[in-house]
């Protein structure tokens, strides 16, 4: 029988390995935002497990709501990225300094 | 049974989730972060979340990891300077990773999380989300909408591109007058080349 825990422990897990990718790739834009989106992701299945194992379904919502802002903010991530890439001709973290006193 | 089904998804989440952070090439990352979406929607439907488990992979797998592939493969990046630092800073996060998943796997392996699931939910899961969405929660899903537009909004305004074309105004052309174009100077009659005064 799997217990509440067990998700709990792979959405921890889940969340972890998003975190050392923003270490890792902490050059990259794009993969910068590929390890938010894993970390979202491990939110939302700890609301889902709780809202499972508990019977409320307000979880649910709330994974909906987070859901849809992270839809937005991907598409808002991804146009500055366009619009970056497009003045700059990179999108190394190191070569944005224009605000660099 | 169940238990066996359960850890094949994990194993395969964390191994796509690996892969993201770790491949060279964002294309390939994408591609696992498609892998990893998939794998935690068959999670969720193991969580009885049907409606979410759908819509992960509709909105998800269909639009925004479409969307990254294309931002992917229309940017034409330089892989090499990308990859710089990817040793160095190796140690730190897997320390910072462990330590999390430590302190995570200490507090959750409490008494209090063996839990077993309730089962009330005895009605299709679709239609008691809506049921709550339209009722109990009708103004965040208001606010979710409203969201939903800023970001379109936001997005159009940002990658619209001015057309550096010519383009004729018929308003302007119309509505000019004579002082705008014609400008009367008095020029100095020139010398013949012979009659130089000094």
């Amino acid at each position: 029988m799997i217990v509440l825990s067990d998700y709990l422990i792979l959405a921890a897990l889940l969340f972890s390995l998003s975190l050392a990718g923003i270490f890792l790739n902490r050059k990259n834009i794009i993969i910068l935002l590929m390890c938010i989106e894993l970390m979202l992701l491990a939110v939302n299945l700890n609301f889902i497990a709780f809202s499972h194992f508990s019977g409320d379904p307000g979880g649910q919502v709330f994974v909906f709501f987070i859901l849809t802002v992270a839809a937005a903010e991907a598409a808002i991530g991804l146009a500055i990225l366009v619009v970056l890439f497009r003045n700059l001709s990179t999108i190394n973290v190191a070569d944005i300094k224009s605000l660099k006193g | 049974m169940e238990k066996l089904i359960f850890y094949f998804f994990a194993a395969i989440l964390l191994f796509a989730a690996t892969m993201v952070i770790t491949v060279r090439n964002p294309v390939r990352a994408a591609l696992f972060l498609v892998l990893a979406f998939f794998t935690s929607a068959a999670i969720w439907l193991m969580l009885h979340a049907e409606f979410l488990a759908i819509s992960l992979v509709l909105v998800y797998v269909g639009a925004v990891l479409v969307l990254f592939l294309f931002v992917v493969m229309m940017l034409d990046i330089d892989l090499a300077p990308l990859k710089e630092g990817f040793t160095r800073y190796l140690p730190l996060g897997i320390v910072v990773a462990a330590l999390i998943v430590v302190e995570m796997i200490t507090v959750l392996n409490a008494p209090q999380f063996d839990v077993v699931p309730v089962e009330s939910m005895e009605e299709s899961n679709t239609k008691m989300l809506g049921r709550l969405l339209y009722t109990v929660y009708v103004y965040p899903f208001e606010i979710a909408s409203v969201i939903l537009t800023v970001a379109i909004v936001a997005a159009i305004t940002l990658t619209l591109r001015e057309h550096k074309r010519k383009l004729q105004d018929v308003g302007k052309q119309v509505a000019v007058r004579r002082e705008d174009r014609v400008r009367l100077v008095n020029l100095r009659r020139e010398k013949a080349k012979g009659d130089e005064t000094p």
